[in-house]
């Protein structure tokens, strides 16, 4: 029973990291309508930018430098890339981000190389024991830190002005628009919001596996979450991350062996795409009602 | 001048109907597929047959594939390597263990792919978009698996199954030339099945689901059957496109190469080709399968040395670059691009 409970424990460590790439997806589906397939990449172009600072500053200012150039980034994804786009159907835009994609991974590729690298930021990886039950303190050290991103998240999109406005333009870019609230500034501001949510998820997934290009896959693993959540649902996110975390977790451990093992890699999408046939729109998304 | 609409009367259905009404369309097709058959083996050498024409036909018919579920169907797929994968198998066990003759391996390799697609094209009834799209990735990591796992196909973990010699008949297809022809066997026939497919009524009714899928019901067209047969055919052609690049190219079934860059290089050849476009899919097909090499001779001919996975990079770099810039600048790809040069040369050297 023990066993089954660090499995199950692991796996809401790890969900918490997942729902932490889920929700840079949520963010910028909630205030633009666009599912940015390029968050994966985006966590790897943050991970290689931070792994190549570190080389010439120390950790504070290595980690600034990566905000600015992240959100130096938002700038120029709006201007290049969703401004000329405005007014598409949404699936263009979809693939116009797999195309932005690629391009940040040849960029951060190109810069920083292809070969993998360590990435070291002080946490130990030695697990303790609570009551008999083995945690990993880096997990720990992770969950919390993820946990903490999403409060500061929800407290700034339900309190705060800018948050405000921005569900605002999630809800009816027009209406926002005649309202006041300029559109693309808070087009910019969710793209960089979401570049700080995947520098936080370069960080902790990079020190975890290492940076390099398998990084970026990551966000495939995201994925399955993001829908069995609702792709425009924070609490969606969250909670479908600590579902699949622990599912997919669960499932390796125990059903893993009878099969052959490495289940990891598919069983989120069955667990999602079982729980969509009833719930299309995921658990928590908004149900879109369409008309003729 | 140059391209000519006129002296085209149209006065049978047939005629209105032919699926090119205009002469100089149909003697155009008629010019390619002759130099394709007669004139290009004579010109190309044994690396330009094995190593690109083959590659680029097959990838297109691939393409084309993904082109009648996205394009026409409006349905996207993340996962159509994977189907690749199961017609690559398939083909190669009903040819190499239950001694099929080739070309059939190759349609029963497409068949059961399309039994599968089949099997990931139901969700599509009740899921649509993103949740749609994401979920076609299952399609992926599940095939993925299954194919890697089950020792009976492909011999578990990291294996690879060679490809034995190919014969028909008897009579063997081992240089680059013979397989040439087989490729043309199946890609030809398959592109005018293709053409015709969605000039057809299943194509319209394909078109009015992209369009707006509840006006389409409304109007009596089946939305499940319909998209089913969406992804059934689409997985047929990815199927018989991945017997084909394995039989033809690889020359031994490796997970690898259907691995999801794969499938992001299919649905980059059909938005750059043009989607809703059968001529699209092959001018997609030919420019992702040319660009590496382009690049690759490109850099040689500047005579800067790129190591390898500098150019890998720059694969990266280029092939975004340019699924953004044919988003923004011409949503409907290469195909549209040759319309307007239709209409510039119908004209043409006139001004108007």
């Amino acid at each position: 029973m023990i066993f089954f409970f660090e499995v199950f424990i692991g796996g809401l460590m790890v969900g918490i990291m997942y729902s932490l790439i889920a929700l840079g997806f949520v963010l910028i589906y909630k205030s633009s309508g666009i599912f940015n397939f390029a968050q994966g990449d985006m966590t790897l172009l943050a991970a290689l930018a931070l792994v190549g600072f570190l080389n010439i500053f120390p950790l504070w200012l290595a980690i600034l430098a990566t905000l600015l150039m992240m959100v130096g980034l938002a700038l120029i994804v709006e201007a290049i890339v969703l401004r000329p786009l405005i007014a598409r159907p949404p699936l263009v835009l979809f693939m116009a981000t797999i195309g932005l994609g690629f391009l940040l991974q040849g960029i951060g590729q190109g810069i920083w190389g292809t070969d993998p690298k360590g990435l070291h930021i002080g946490l130990s990886d030695i697990p303790f024991e609570i009551k008999g039950l083995l945690i990993s303190q880096f997990d720990l050290a992770g969950a919390a830190l993820s946990g903490s991103l999403v409060l500061i998240l929800v407290w700034f999109f339900q309190k705060s002005k800018t948050g405000r406005a921005l569900r605002a333009v999630s809800d009816d870019h027009e209406a926002a628009l005649s309202v006041g609230i300029p559109l693309r500034k808070a087009w910019a501001i969710t793209w960089a919001i979401a570049g700080i949510v995947a520098l936080v998820a370069g960080i902790m997934w990079g020190s975890r596996l290492g940076v390099q290009f398998s990084l970026s896959l990551i966000a495939l693993k995201a994925l399955p979450v993001l829908i069995l959540g609702g792709v425009d649902s924070i609490p969606g996110a969250i909670i479908a991350g600590l579902i699949v975390g622990a599912a997919e977790n669960l499932a390796e451990v125990f059903l893993g062996p009878y099969v052959g093992g490495g289940i990891q890699t598919f069983f989120p999408y069955l667990l999602a795409l079982f729980v969509l046939w009833f719930k299309p729109y995921g658990m928590y998304g908004r149900e879109i009602i369409e008309r003729v | 001048m140059i391209y000519r609409e006129c002296g085209v009367f149209k006065a049978s259905y047939q005629e209105d109907m032919a699926i090119f009404p205009i002469p100089l369309d149909k003697w155009g097709v008629i010019l390619i597929l002759v130099i394709a058959v007669f004139i290009v083996p004579l010109l190309a050498n044994e690396y330009w047959l094995g190593s690109i024409l083959i590659p680029f036909l097959v990838f297109s018919l691939a393409a084309l594939g993904l082109n009648f579920l996205t394009g026409y169907a409006g349905q996207l797929s993340l996962g159509h390597a994977a189907f690749m994968a199961v017609g690559a198998y398939s083909a190669l066990i009903l040819y190499g263990r239950y001694d099929v003759p080739l070309i059939f391996s190759l349609l029963g390799g497409g068949l059961i792919s399309a039994a599968v697609g089949g099997v990931f094209g139901i969700p599509s009834l009740r899921i649509k978009g993103f949740y749609l799209a994401v979920s076609t990735l299952a399609a992926q990591f599940v095939i993925e698996w299954i194919l890697t796992h089950w020792k009976w196909v492909s011999g578990g973990v990291f294996g690879t199954v060679d490809t034995p010699p190919m014969k028909i008949l008897g009579w063997p297809i081992d240089t680059p030339l013979k397989k040439y022809y087989l490729v043309l066997c199946i890609v030809i026939p398959l592109t005018i099945f293709g053409k015709n497919l969605v000039r057809g009524q299943l194509g319209r009714a394909w078109m009015a689901i992209r369009d707006m899928d509840i006006a389409a019901e409304i109007i009596g067209i089946s939305l499940f059957r319909n998209k089913l047969m969406a992804f059934l055919i689409s997985a047929f052609y990815a199927g018989v496109a991945g017997g084909l690049i394995t039989f033809a190219y690889y020359g031994a079934a490796n997970i690898e190469a259907f691995n999801i860059m794969v499938s992001f290089h299919l649905l980059g050849m059909v938005i750059i080709g043009g989607m809703g476009s059968v001529l699209g899919s092959f001018l997609g097909g030919g420019f992702i399968t040319l660009l590496p090499i382009f690049i690759n001779q490109f850099a040689r001919a500047l005579g800067i040395p790129l190591k390898t996975d500098l150019l890998a990079c720059l694969d990266l770099l280029i092939f975004g670059g340019l699924i953004i810039i044919f988003l923004i600048v011409e949503p409907y790809g290469l195909a549209r691009l040759w319309q307007t040069l239709k209409e510039k040369l119908r004209l043409w050297p006139f001004p108007y």
